[in-house]
């Protein structure tokens, strides 16, 4: 079967009666099959998917099919599915089947699409490989001996392998965007509040974001047309009219462009992502756009402030998890405190421990102020120098990553140089603005390449405009 | 104990009252926050913590507490937020609890007592919103601990004093108060028994002319406002005892026995938990218009406070009366519109504290089930008044007989019932001949100077006239004719 890349070439070829929903969603069904050992799929919906297909053919049939008919997609397994298991890809989460759907999965099956399976992740999307995963890591399709990022590798390995069109996933540093530059994929994390955050569990709750990971931008404009915009059920989500993303495609402007100096420059970034990086911004240059350099002050301070407030929310996000209602529960505890320390030591991973101890030490007495006060502040000072940037320029690009997908257990006893692969971006999340990871190449060995773009508060329909312009150029 | 000794002491007591908002759903959540169903029935993802929910304030919760500000006088912090108090127990879902540390939606303000006739202030440094937590059951015969989450989320606003309240009695004042005030507010019902009020009240006793007060020690678990003051009487005494013994007073959480009227430790505070609190990045900060302020200004009913004003100099009521007539916002309402109706302000006050409440007493009835208009009881009052009717037959046979009848008017009842009593000079004064020439003994005793048998004459001048006779009218003549 021919290999899509955007729900536009699907439809078109059922209408042309190529192909039908069943006989895709079996496609779909075969290649997870087949590429079982990836391990992007931790649950697959063999038969509520035919299900549905058959379904949304007949209703393609009577013209009367939802604007997400013939997409099939996955979810990270972060994200509520009413009566499906969801246990953020940890043992503590043993057993838990959601009762309700989150507000973007319910309108992506009010949309008819065609979910196809949860698909594994970082434990509750803490990491940048997926080998924080309690059911083993997730392998890219290009090279299996390499991660495909994390924490939405799971996601990410699923659209690269053609396991369905799309997935959803979540970003609270970059967990859709560097899995997506890893793979040779689109990721997109739209402004914070953008859209709704309930049903997605919560690793820090200032920070998540659904993401879109996608194979066209086409398809990632309609994604966030479908699931973005106000909600009742979360008070932080933006009430903001959500715009006609898949209409506003075309851009003829001349954009002014900062890129970071540092990126292309430092010694931390890989040689042939410099330069990929550097071709990408000639090649915007040569268009007449105006591209040039940025220095970021406060570089340095991102990645600490990043991990001091993420971990803070999360030691608090992830307290409820404590086998009392559902869930994993240790055996043997003799009283209360024993059940406490029993279940959460044997139902949490590594990372997820480290991170509840770091946030727990940043919040408590003596220390607050030092870290947690201190990191508020910080947050603050960045937004407001990027925001100053973002007034002198369109969009900031620097490369989604400072290396290509790493082996697996490449950067095990080293969290630092783990933490590193975030660099570029945290800073989207401190300041809740909207990026972009799209494909900018390979390096020698075949590896993909991201570059990534960020730009002001809601200006999604920029962005992914700019976007589409890029890949666009790419390819002439 | 020795009262020269207790009398060296000054006591110190802050009170901190937590309030169950009686609002239809909870603070965070959809679910019912009624009390008295099956366990765990108000239970929604959202109250039992599932992954993937997220809060979502119920509006009325901020203006119930506004309301509680407003009628204390206090500040009202225009713009709130929620901060979480972190720590690990089986009846707090998130493992954390939504509350306000920071930014408490009222300051300052305070409740006035009154002790001894005289007005007091107990200043308040807060009232703040937050949710309660479920309930840990432990059922006899089950050796594992069962949690109720029906109650967790449901609103609450916690009272703070400052640690002004210098007597068991002035804190008895101040919650008694305090209840007065959620009721007539209707934003709580004020039940301690069921748990919807709830008090922890700190103590100490230092020197009197001390500087600096003692080391303080929380007492927890009084289920009524009686009980409050027992505790408060407990520790005072156990604090005096202790340091007379030379003993120090630990920092401590003492639980209240309801059996023995005793406290006990139950662990130093020392040992509390670091709450960790932060703001809650969940929840959008809630901004107080001022619209939105006016609006819930326009709501307020009138306060205990402002009636008990209104009643003591529109009035002229003594201080009693309106202690009894403003306990309850529905009572000191049906006073004031009956007020408006009369102006026998004092003998309407009666009619309400004897056979009113009497009447709404043996009922176990509240007056807003009362089927009688005050314009009815207004006129019922002016007959008294003006002499036409006994108020022992008022009270007695036309009260009962009004509530019945309703489309009588009291004239007719006592019309009907012939009660109208004989006030006429003329009529009265040959019955009275008649029965002091019946009986001259009796006269001369009485002219001998024992003056008590006037009522034994009065007895007879009703029983001729069966009850009929103005008692005033007739001890006038009675009188006349005895000691001329």
């Amino acid at each position: 079967m021919k290999r899509y890349h955007s729900l536009q070439e699907i439809r078109e070829d059922i209408d042309a009666g190529k192909t039908s929903c069943v006989e895709l969603t079996r496609y779909y069904l075969s290649n997870i099959k087949k590429k079982s050992s990836l391990n992007a799929f931790l649950e697959v919906y063999e038969q509520e998917a035919l299900a549905k297909a058959e379904e949304i053919d007949k209703k393609i049939a009577a013209g009367k099919a939802g604007r997400l008919a013939g997409m099939v997609v996955g979810l990270k397994d972060v994200l509520c599915h009413k009566d499906h298991r969801l246990q953020a890809s940890s043992k503590i989460l043993d057993g838990f089947k959601s009762k309700f759907n989150a507000t973007a999965v319910q309108r992506l099956i009010d949309e008819d699409a065609i979910i196809i399976g949860r698909q594994n992740c970082d434990e509750f999307a803490m990491g940048s490989s997926n080998e924080n995963s309690a059911f083993g890591p997730v392998l890219n399709d290009v090279d299996n001996s390499r991660v495909p990022g994390g924490s939405s590798g799971g996601s990410a390995a699923a659209v690269q392998a053609d396991l369905c069109l799309a997935s959803l996933g979540s970003d609270t540093g970059g967990s859709v965007r560097q899995p997506a530059a890893f793979c040779g994929i689109i990721g997109l994390k739209p402004t914070y509040s953008r859209i709704s955050r309930y049903g997605l569990i919560a690793y820090a709750s200032s920070f998540d974001c659904i993401g879109i990971i996608t194979r066209s931008i086409e398809d990632a404009a309609l994604l966030l047309e479908v699931v973005a915009g106000r909600d009742d059920y979360d008070s932080t989500v933006s009430s903001r009219e959500v715009p006609e993303y898949t209409k506003m495609l075309k851009t003829s402007k001349k954009y002014k462009i900062g890129y970071l100096r540092e990126s292309v420059e430092s010694k931390g970034v890989s040689d042939e992502i410099k330069k990929h990086t550097l071709k990408a911004l000639e090649l915007l240059k040569k268009q007449g756009h105006i591209v040039e350099p940025v220095q970021f002050k406060l570089l340095d301070y991102i990645l600490p402030t990043y991990y001091i407030l993420t971990t803070a929310e999360a030691s608090s996000n992830l307290s409820r998890y404590d086998g009392v209602r559902y869930g994993y529960r240790a055996e043997g505890a003799t009283d209360m405190v024993s059940l406490y320390k029993k279940t959460r030591s044997q139902g949490f991973g590594k990372e997820v421990k480290k991170r509840i101890m770091l946030g727990t030490f940043v919040l408590s007495a003596g220390y607050y102020d030092a870290y947690y006060t201190k990191a508020q502040k910080v947050r603050r000072l960045i937004k407001e120098e990027t925001d100053r940037i973002l007034s002198q320029y369109d969009f900031f690009i620097t490369p989604t990553t400072t290396t290509v997908a790493f082996k697996i257990g490449e950067h095990e006893g080293d969290p630092l140089s783990m933490y590193l692969a975030d660099l570029f971006t945290v800073q989207a999340n401190l300041c809740g603005l909207p990026a972009i990871s799209i494909p900018n190449g390979c390096d020698s060995n075949g590896l993909p390449i991201g570059i990534q773009l960020m730009t002001k508060s809601f200006a999604e329909q920029e962005l992914l405009a700019f976007s589409k312009y890029m890949l666009e150029l790419q390819t002439n | 104990m020795d009262k020269t000794i207790a009398d060296k002491y000054q006591p110190v007591i802050g009170l901190e009252i937590h309030a169950q908002l009686s609002t239809l759903s909870k603070i965070f959540a959809p679910d019912s926050g009624e009390f008295g169903n099956m366990p765990n029935t108000n239970v929604s993802a959202i109250t039992l913590a599932h992954p993937g929910t997220l809060p979502k304030l119920n509006k009325k919760v901020v203006e119930y507490a506004v309301k509680m500000g407003l009628a204390c006088g206090c500040t009202i912090n225009r713009y709130n937020f929620f901060d979480r108090k972190n720590y690990f127990y089986p009846d707090l879902p998130k493992g954390y609890q939504t509350t306000q540390d920071k930014a408490p939606i009222c300051k300052g303000g305070g409740i006035r007592i009154h002790v001894n006739g005289q007005q007091k202030i107990i200043r308040l440094n807060r009232i703040h919103m937050e949710e309660d937590a479920g309930k840990n059951l432990h059922l006899s015969g089950e050796t594992d601990t069962l949690v109720d989450f029906n109650r967790a989320g449901v609103p609450l606003i916690e009272i703070v004093t400052e640690p002004d309240i210098r007597s068991s009695e002035e804190a008895f004042e101040v919650l008694t108060e305090i209840r007065k005030l959620v009721r007539y507010l209707d934003i709580c019902d004020g039940n301690m028994e069921e748990g919807s009020l709830r008090c922890d009240a700190n103590i100490s006793v230092m020197l009197k002319g001390a500087d600096k007060f003692g080391k303080k020690v929380e007492v927890k678990n009084m289920n009524s406002i009686r009980n409050v003051q027992r505790a408060i009487d407990f520790e005072i005494n156990r604090q005096i005892a202790e340091l007379e013994k030379g003993n120090e007073i630990f920092s401590e959480t003492r639980h209240f026995d309801t059996v023995n009227f005793t406290t006990h430790g139950m662990r130093t505070k020392e040992e509390l938990n670091d709450y960790r609190y932060f703001p809650e990045p969940d929840l959008q900060p809630v901004v107080i218009s001022e619209e939105w302020l006016d609006q819930i200004k326009k709501s307020m009913p009138p306060l205990p406070w402002q009636l008990y004003e209104k009643f003591a100099q529109q009035y002229q009521l003594p201080s009693y009366d309106i202690h009894v007539l403003t306990e309850t916002k529905e009572m000191a309402l049906y006073f004031d519109e009956l007020c408006s109706k009369t102006t026998h302000y004092k003998a309407a006050s009666n009619w309400l504290m004897g056979p009113v409440k009497s009447y709404l007493n043996e009922r176990t009835m509240t007056i807003t089930q009362l089927n009688l208009a005050t314009d009815t009881l207004a006129q019922l009052i002016e007959l008294v008044e003006s002499g036409k009717v006994s108020f022992a037959m008022a009270s007695q046979k036309i009260f009962p007989e009004l509530i019945i009848s309703k489309n009588k008017t009291p004239l007719q009842i006592a019309e009907q019932l012939n009660l109208i009593q004989e006030s006429n000079t003329d009529a009265i004064k040959p019955i009275v001949d008649e029965v002091l020439a019946k009986y001259p003994e009796k006269v001369k005793e009485y002219r001998a100077g024992k003056k008590g048998i006037l009522a034994m004459f009065m007895g007879e001048v009703m029983k001729q006239t069966k009850g009929k006779a103005d008692p005033k009218v007739a001890t006038k003549l009675l009188q006349e004719v005895l000691d001329a």
